[in-house]
């Protein structure tokens, strides 16, 4: 893992990738909500190689006061990776990649949030990427929805996500370290399943007008099979696996 | 009566139609639709979601149980267990005669005192005003405090009081339960005590089995023999 591979086959001809799947098929994802007692709500998820915990706390104080709102409360969220998510060891500062992802993975939830119940508050969402394979601002994104709804935040919908991208010319669902290294794009999309709402897309690489829309088309029904496991999630905390 | 329940998580339709949007739903289109985890039901004009979780948020009328965090000369600032701090005006207690020069807001209430306080007023925009000029409001001078979650409240209070009329009951205890998740139980018997308190936590920590109600019963017959 890690180190990028020149001769590397991304898509063989029977349309298999390098790491086994088939070109519509996400990575192995599991979620789990709760689990730490000290945070009013959290999530831990496996994505492929990709292991996230978020812990929300909230609504609460807004410490510095003069960064309150009097008409709304106000969402913050930080996006760290742990020194040992990666090969080599990370800087445990934030980086400019990390100050980047907090913010868009902030707005991607913020339309989502109903945090103008909560006026002169705040929601913290903290995000620690214990191991990180590619693809994490999408699954920690996924695990932010779920940890947000077992703090009890209201929300008008989940927020799931998953990256789309292009390796050989081709359209693919969830884009690993591998194809994002070595391939042509990569999309993550955050999207809104109910209300059928994109709150995340970003788009590294080039993709032709066709490409663009088959990645979005591929995005979205991706992110409904991560919907499902979302609510599944809940369901096992909450209705112990009652739930329809 | 309620009719048609169902486990629903943020996002989820509840029901489509003329229904009146309460608590912990929004409408779209014609679409209910719920906002947080929780249990669905259907009246016959309305639609609400009681939730599973979720922390304490003030609506005017509820009984807390309030912890007094600080003072200035003219008020005391209370912790209600919410996001938000209570606002207690010192002539809610001195009266309309109060003085910020005579009276002394020590000599009735010192932090980390207990209060039964009802939310007097709570529009968001200020801090919820609270009052304990009324019957059974005022200081907590004898009992145990439990915490429980907010949203396990109605539970534990249960359908017209069954639930806690029956722990009651069974350990003669004075139950007062807050609306902010905060229980005073106060019993001669430290043995009523100690069973009023575990019947409780019980209550907290299964709030989602069918037959509680008669769970607890068995638990508090059991000790009760012993």
């Amino acid at each position: 893992m890690g180190g990028r591979d020149a001769t590397m086959v991304l898509l063989d001809e029977n349309g298999i990738r390098c790491d086994g799947r088939k070109i519509d098929e996400p990575r192995r994802i599991m979620i789990k909500a709760g689990g730490l007692k000290n945070a009013d709500g959290s999530a831990y998820i496996e994505f492929g190689d990709n292991k996230i915990l978020v812990g929300v706390f909230g609504p609460r104080d807004v410490h510095p006061k003069h960064m309150s709102n009097t008409d709304t409360g106000i969402l913050r969220v930080r996006y760290h990776m742990e020194p040992f998510s990666v090969g080599e060891r990370k800087n445990p500062a934030p980086s400019r990649r990390e100050i980047e992802i907090s913010k868009v993975i902030k707005e991607a939830l913020e339309p989502a949030v109903m945090l103008e119940k909560f006026p002169r508050t705040a929601v913290d969402v903290f995000i620690e990427i214990l191991q990180a394979d590619g693809g994490t601002r999408c699954a920690a994104l996924t695990a932010a929805s779920v940890a947000l709804a077992d703090a009890g935040i209201p929300m008008r919908d989940m927020v799931a996500a998953i990256a789309a991208g292009k390796v050989a010319d081709t359209v693919i669902l969830d884009v690993n370290n591998e194809e994002d290294q070595a391939g042509q794009a990569d999309m993550p999309i955050g999207y809104m399943p109910s209300a059928e709402k994109i709150t995340l897309l970003q788009l590294d690489g080039v993709l032709t007008p066709e490409e663009y829309k088959k990645c979005v088309e591929v995005g979205v029904e991706g992110c409904k099979l991560v919907y499902d496991l979302q609510k599944k999630a809940l369901n096992d905390k909450y209705f112990g696996n009652k739930g329809d | 009566m309620a009719d048609k329940r169902k486990y629903v998580i943020p996002g989820d339709v509840v029901t489509t139609g003329p229904f009146r949007p309460e608590q912990n739903v929004i409408l779209d289109g014609n679409k209910i639709i719920s906002t947080t985890v929780g249990i669905s039901e259907i009246y016959d004009d309305s639609v609400k979601v009681i939730p599973l979780t979720g922390m304490y948020i003030p609506k005017i009328d509820d009984l807390v149980i309030a912890k007094v965090i600080s003072h200035t000369s003219l008020s005391w600032e209370l912790d209600i267990n919410s996001c938000y701090v209570g606002f207690l005006p010192a002539q809610d207690v001195f009266g309309r005669d109060f003085s910020a020069h005579a009276d002394e807001l020590t000599s009735k209430l010192k932090t980390g005192d207990l209060v039964a306080a009802r939310i007097a007023n709570f529009d968001r925009t200020r801090d919820p005003l609270i009052t304990i000029a009324d019957r059974d409001l005022g200081k907590i001078d004898s009992g145990v405090l439990v915490e429980i979650s907010p949203s396990k409240v109605p539970r534990l209070i249960g359908k017209r009081g069954s639930m806690i009329q029956m722990i009651e009951e069974a350990t003669e205890a004075a139950v007062t339960i807050g609306q902010n998740g905060w229980v005073v139980v106060f019993c001669e018997s430290s043995e009523g005590l100690l069973k009023a308190k575990k019947a409780i936590q019980m209550v907290n920590e299964q709030a989602h089995v069918a037959n509680l109600t008669d769970q607890v019963k068995e638990m508090l017959d059991k000790k009760g023999e012993s």
